[in-house]
């Protein structure tokens, strides 16, 4: 069985960000990068099964060459080869332009499953999977938060709101959208990083077509989000006074205490 | 010539997601600064949602009909709302951003060779010109974005951006039965569920006090829990935690968990994803302690400590624990 994941490198969870000169995106300078969590989670869901069922695990990553950091780790998991769609500026393109460069890209491996984060940690456009599937003709699920291929058939377990779920049965070939939380991920060992300098990651541009895609909205402005309640800050800086000056408020503005 | 505004409204076996009234909420304010009517789409359903959609303002109900739309699927919604898109030529497509519509609506979209203006906070309408915000960073940043290209826009709205009780009723839509063609089903859905009887109700709790991933460890957890024993509350978390198996899955508040609105919330280390928010901004008082001074939780927050909750939670425990005695 032949597995691709589609793996998005982001700015680091915890990062202070801040707006660039042009409004359009934030200082990248002295940002560091980590993968999209959802995509951490759907490599680990793709390594689990080849576990069980055999086969091959292939990684694609878009954007310039800082992604290589994501694609290394990948391989060092367990990934074992690796397809860097190399270029700057395409994290911007818009959710129907990326969806078919790494389409176009993957078209030719002729997977058995496609998995992917079911949404990115900076656009948070949560489209990419669905229309690649859509683009490559294959049926998907999104939201999975657990796979059943024990059997002949694919069965998916897909979250729906508020605490329900729904088991779905699925045609292969298929893309799934994996949910954060399937299982625990795994930490790349010693040796799965001295094997991972041996595999192979392919560079390749994106299909002129794909990337000439265009897309149908345009960020005019990106800010800091208006804020909804005028908030009391309390401490100035020193915790402990805070805390003793917020019980003081819960009892005597919030009366809540 | 493309005209009219189309909106999408969600139903399981007959009972109307409550987020499709927002979207048409959404979709009426920008009817009227654009001057276009309103049209309401339900797919595969009985006449019951039919009319109850009929109750609104709109310039009629369209109820496409199909067998194979009685249980939700991606591939016959996709097929379905492309023949009504297509029949109808709408200049916009409007649906609430719910899970099901995160489903199917890229698909759809990826048919007119687009994508989606999905999870919108806001609309702003000036003439033609209609402004979508959206959030990035898992809410730590606003984008302001505009469409362009040929007809028909489609933009998701999330739950919340607009009020269900704001959607104008009128005096009874015509409605309009479309029977559409749908193709090949490539997936089978078995009965929806839910995991466990949920062993806690949250939703009934007077206060609550939420950990997220600034807890850092699992032993740290007892610190909190000291401090919802002081307020006299119970202890919840957002997704990551339960995700980490630190805390049981019917202690997670969120879309995919819990809704709850107690009077006093507390939110320790949590930076405020909006699938966290959802779930708990109706709270009366919020109190939020973070380290980043920019963290999301802090715009809806009443009351906020930039630190290490470390040093916050045992002194304001031990305060509380004075002021209660």
């Amino acid at each position: 069985m032949k597995i691709v994941v589609l793996m998005k490198q982001v700015p680091n969870r915890d990062a202070i960000l801040r707006v660039n000169r042009e409004e359009k995106w934030i200082e990248e300078g002295d940002l560091s990068f980590e993968v999209s969590e959802s995509d951490g989670y759907a490599l680990e869901e793709a390594l689990r099964l080849k576990e069980k069922k055999g086969g091959e695990v292939v990684v694609c990553s878009l954007g310039p060459q800082r992604v290589k950091s994501v694609i290394k780790d990948a391989l060092a998991r367990g990934a074992d080869r690796a397809i860097h769609i190399l270029g700057d500026n395409l994290e911007h393109v818009g959710p129907f332009a990326t969806a078919k460069i790494l389409a176009e890209a993957i078209r030719e491996e002729q997977a058995d499953l496609v998995l992917t984060g079911l949404q990115s940690d900076d656009y948070g456009y949560g489209q990419t999977g669905v229309i690649a599937a859509e683009l490559l003709g294959l049926p998907h699920a999104t939201i999975v938060i657990e796979v059943d291929y024990s059997g002949e058939q694919l069965r998916v377990k897909r979250e729906l709101e508020s605490g329900w779920y729904q088991w779905y049965t699925m045609r292969t070939p298929c893309l799934l959208t994996i949910q954060s939380g399937i299982s625990q991920i795994r930490y790349a060992t010693l040796k799965g990083i001295m094997a991972a300098k041996k595999k192979e990651i392919r560079e390749v541009q994106p299909a002129a077509d794909a990337a000439a895609a265009g897309e149908f909205q345009t960020v005019t402005r990106i800010y800091l989000p208006l804020k909804q309640k005028q908030t009391q800050f309390l401490g100035d800086g020193d915790a402990k006074r805070g805390a003793a000056q917020l019980a003081e408020k819960l009892r005597n503005e919030a009366r809540v205490i | 010539m493309p005209n009219g505004i189309l909106v999408f409204i969600e139903h399981r076996q007959g009972a109307i997601n409550k987020t499709s009234f927002e979207a048409v909420a959404a979709a009426q304010a920008l009817g009227a600064g654009a001057g276009q009517d309103v049209s309401a789409v339900v797919l595969g359903a009985d006449a019951g949602v039919a009319r109850e959609v009929a109750a609104y303002k709109l310039a009629r109900v369209i109820s496409a009909e199909n067998p194979k739309l009685a249980d939700y699927t991606s591939d016959a919604y996709a097929d379905a709302m492309e023949r009504v898109v297509r029949a109808r030529d709408p200049q916009y497509v409007l649906l609430p951003h719910t899970y099901l519509v995160r489903d199917y609506a890229p698909k759809l979209a990826a048919r007119f060779g687009k994508g989606l203006v999905s999870d919108c906070i806001r609309m702003k309408a000036e003439g033609p010109m209609v402004t979508f915000t959206r959030r990035l960073f898992l809410g730590k940043m606003d984008a302001d974005v505009v469409a362009k290209g040929e007809p028909p826009v489609f933009a998701t709205f999330q739950s919340g951006a607009y009020r269900a009780d704001q959607a104008e009723r009128g005096e009874g839509a015509q409605v309009e039965s479309l029977p559409v063609e749908v193709g090949e089903v490539r997936m089978q859905p078995e009965a929806p569920f839910q995991e466990v009887k949920q062993a806690v109700d949250l939703s009934k709790a007077d206060v609550i006090v939420a950990i997220g991933r600034g807890i850092k460890s699992q032993e740290n957890i007892a610190l909190a829990q000291k401090l919802a024993d002081a307020l006299g509350g119970d202890i919840a978390a957002s997704r990551p935690i339960c995700d980490a198996g630190w805390l049981p899955i019917d202690r997670q508040i969120g879309s995919s968990g819990q809704t709850v609105a107690p009077k006093l919330y507390v939110a320790l280390g949590i930076s405020g994803a909006i699938q966290h928010l959802v779930g708990m901004k109706n709270s009366s008082t919020i109190v939020a302690v973070n380290k980043d001074p920019e963290a999301p939780i802090f715009d809806i927050a009443d009351y906020g400590i930039v630190g290490d909750l470390f040093e916050v939670v045992p002194v304001l425990t031990e305060e509380i624990k004075k002021l209660k005695s």
